[in-house]
């Protein structure tokens, strides 16, 4: 990589819901083009963070700099339109419009027509605009795999489908930074595999910035350039894989009842 | 007709374009401009009841597709959609008799004038949803009603006020026949610009934001400008519907904008399809329809059992209830579903088992 500089830094961020902090001052920075990957025991607000970073929530202290302007204020479609796209744990997809339809609801920040000129669409040029981010999408879709279901009711696919629409939405904003919370979570192994590769490409050769949140150790260990670990809202480390598999505060936290697991992929 | 020339013209050639078009097949949009040719000869034909209630599924058809956008499409609830609908229909009438504005040009400004109102109505959209918006716009409701009451200067009062007829380079439009023509060119219009409006950009906001707000919101949209632009929208067709429906009768007043006709405006997209463009129009016809065929049943059945036509304003209301629950219960995507299952049949005829 040859940029180093950070797209996304999060400082001194805490999250408080009641009683429960979910999020006690957790600092880390992503460099531009990285694979960073945020791992921890369930509960432990990784999901918490992304959506500090989305502006789902609104961290309770702390700041949140994406491309090195303050986004903390912004809210989530303003965030979007600076860049920022996401999946979510649980599917959120626009489950009775088609499958093109949801993607190119990714390219809402990036199209131009509005009510007025959608109306006279013929007229105003709206078609033709239409027609250039349609393209756009279809790249997309070809690249995910998922052309033989693109007219389909997205509330109708089988699980595995629906992870990777919501993924290819996420494409279509044209991020340069996309959160991905547990994408391969509940798939079987091929499919997963195949989700590994879409993002090693996303970022790779999209030159998107990742970040990623999985509980499959392998995959994590595999494809991420740096990992963060949080544990009852606390980062307890991060670095490099390595570093992070030797990492005795990690092991105690999280991977020391998996060690198996960890030392099948390692 | 100049609605006509609205009909898209196939110069566009690649694939994607085919793939967009509001009819989806050749055979689709050979349908479209027969039942255009066939509904303009309908004047020729038809006899004056008959081009009323044709009329009249015109202009209530245009104001229900607004409730369609609104309910239907971007998920949020009226129950005030009547009261914009009186508001086009006195709106129209104001301005031509306080201020000679041809009832040509009056039409579409009082559908401007509807939308602005519809967007201050709408404004706690913005920040409510579901039973609690409910409750705000059958307020709206209520407090345009009582505008109406008050506004002497606007409305006439008690007395109502006069709607001149529509006017064309000195021809005027008064006859049902001609006024049918009329009512058929908006209608056209107004169905392609929201058919349009609906494969677009903001179109697929609306939706989105329906189905999963949340995400709509990660994807770029802003939730209180579309939730308050959808009710500007559908105050729109709701004014336009509603000035066409004062210069057909000649004469607006306030008892017909009640809350019950906007239960029959949800009434008509639910049995129609709620989100269908041409369900719409289905479910309108049926509300207007479903009366009228009472009607004459119960006059059929009148000789057998008298008293049957005494009852006859309360079976029509209760006609009108009980298709709403049905389809409720039975057909909840509305008959446009229906529709779409029969051209599936037939699509695969004769191998369709
Ligand atoms: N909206 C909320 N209201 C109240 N508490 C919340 C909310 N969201 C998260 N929490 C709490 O914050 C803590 C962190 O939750 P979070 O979802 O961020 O965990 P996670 O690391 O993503 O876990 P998992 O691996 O199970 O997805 C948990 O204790 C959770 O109960
Ligand atoms: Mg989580």
């Amino acid at each position: 990589m040859a940029e180093s500089a950070s797209i996304l830094e999060a400082r001194d961020i805490s999250l408080q819901f009641g009683g429960v902090r979910a999020l006690s001052e957790v600092s880390f920075q992503v460099k531009n083009g990285e694979l960073f990957s945020i791992i921890g025991p369930n509960g432990a607000g990784k999901t918490s963070m992304l959506n500090c970073i989305s502006g789902r929530y609104r961290p309770t202290a702390g700041q949140v700099f994406f491309k090195g302007r303050d986004i903390t204020p912004l809210t989530p479609n303003q965030r979007a339109a600076r860049g920022l796209g996401r999946t979510f744990q649980n599917l959120a997809l626009f489950s009775h419009m088609s499958v093109l339809d949801n993607i190119m609801v990714g390219r809402h920040h990036l199209l131009r027509n509005n009510f007025l000129s959608g109306a006279i669409y013929w007229f105003g040029g709206a078609q033709r605009e239409e027609l250039e981010h349609r393209r756009a999408v279809e790249d997309i879709i070809d690249f995910l795999e998922i052309s033989h279901i693109r007219k389909a009711t997205a509330g109708t696919l089988p699980y595995g489908l629906r992870k990777r629409v919501e993924l290819a939405r996420a494409v279509a904003i044209k991020p340069d930074l996309i959160l991905l919370d547990e994408p391969m979570a509940g798939m079987n192994l091929e499919e997963k595999e195949d989700m590994a590769r879409y993002i090693v490409d996303l970022n790779e050769e999209w030159g998107m910035t990742v970040i990623m949140i999985e509980h499959d150790m392998g995959v994590v260990m595999d494809i991420s350039h740096r990992i963060m670990v949080l544990d009852f809202g606390r980062k307890i480390a991060d670095g490099l894989p390595g570093e992070i598999m030797s990492n005795e505060h990690v092991k105690k936290a999280y991977l020391g009842e998996e060690d198996d697991v960890v030392g099948e992929v390692a | 007709m100049a609605a006509a020339a609205f009909i898209p013209c196939g110069q566009f050639k690649t694939t994607y374009a085919k793939d967009t078009t509001i009819f989806p097949t050749p055979v689709s949009r050979a349908f479209a401009v027969l039942a255009l040719v066939l509904l303009c000869l309908v004047p020729l034909v038809a006899s004056r009841y008959q081009l009323n209630l044709a009329i009249q599924i015109g202009y209530y058809g245009i104001a229900a597709l607004g409730l369609n956008i609104l309910v239907g499409s971007t998920g949020q609830i009226s129950l005030g959609h009547a009261a914009f609908f009186g508001f086009g229909a006195f709106t129209s009438a104001y301005l031509n008799n306080a201020y000679g504005i041809p009832v040509f040009f009056a039409i579409p400004l009082a559908g401007l004038i509807t939308t602005a109102v519809g967007l201050v109505f709408g404004i706690p959209a913005g920040r409510i949803k579901g039973l609690y918006l409910a409750i705000a716009t059958f307020a709206s409701q209520f407090i345009l009603e009582d505008f109406f009451a008050r506004a002497d200067w606007f409305t006439g009062g008690s007395a109502g006020s006069i709607a001149s007829p529509f006017g064309l380079f000195g021809y005027e439009f008064s006859s049902d026949q001609s006024y049918f023509y009329v009512v058929l060119a908006y209608l056209v219009v107004m169905f392609l610009l929201g058919a349009n409006l609906l494969r677009s950009r903001d179109g697929r906001a609306f939706v989105a934001l329906r189905d999963h707000y949340l995400s709509a919101e990660v994807m770029g949209i802003n939730l209180t400008k579309y939730r308050i632009l959808s009710f500007g929208i559908s105050s729109f067709y709701a004014g336009i519907g509603g000035a066409l429906f004062g210069h057909y009768l000649g004469y607006v007043s306030a008892e017909a904008f009640t809350i019950l006709l906007s239960i029959q405006f949800l009434g008509m997209i639910i049995i129609g399809g709620l989100g269908s463009v041409m369900g719409t129009l289905m479910g309108t016809a049926f509300m207007v329809l479903l009366p009228e065929v009472m009607e004459a049943g119960v006059q059929n059945l009148g000789g057998i059992l008298p008293g049957m036509s005494d009852a006859l304003a309360f079976i029509k209301q209760a006609a009108i209830g009980l298709a709403i629950v049905l389809f409720l219960i039975f057909e909840p995507d509305g008959l446009a579903h229906r529709w779409r299952m029969i051209k599936a049949y037939w699509k695969l005829y004769p191998f369709s088992y």
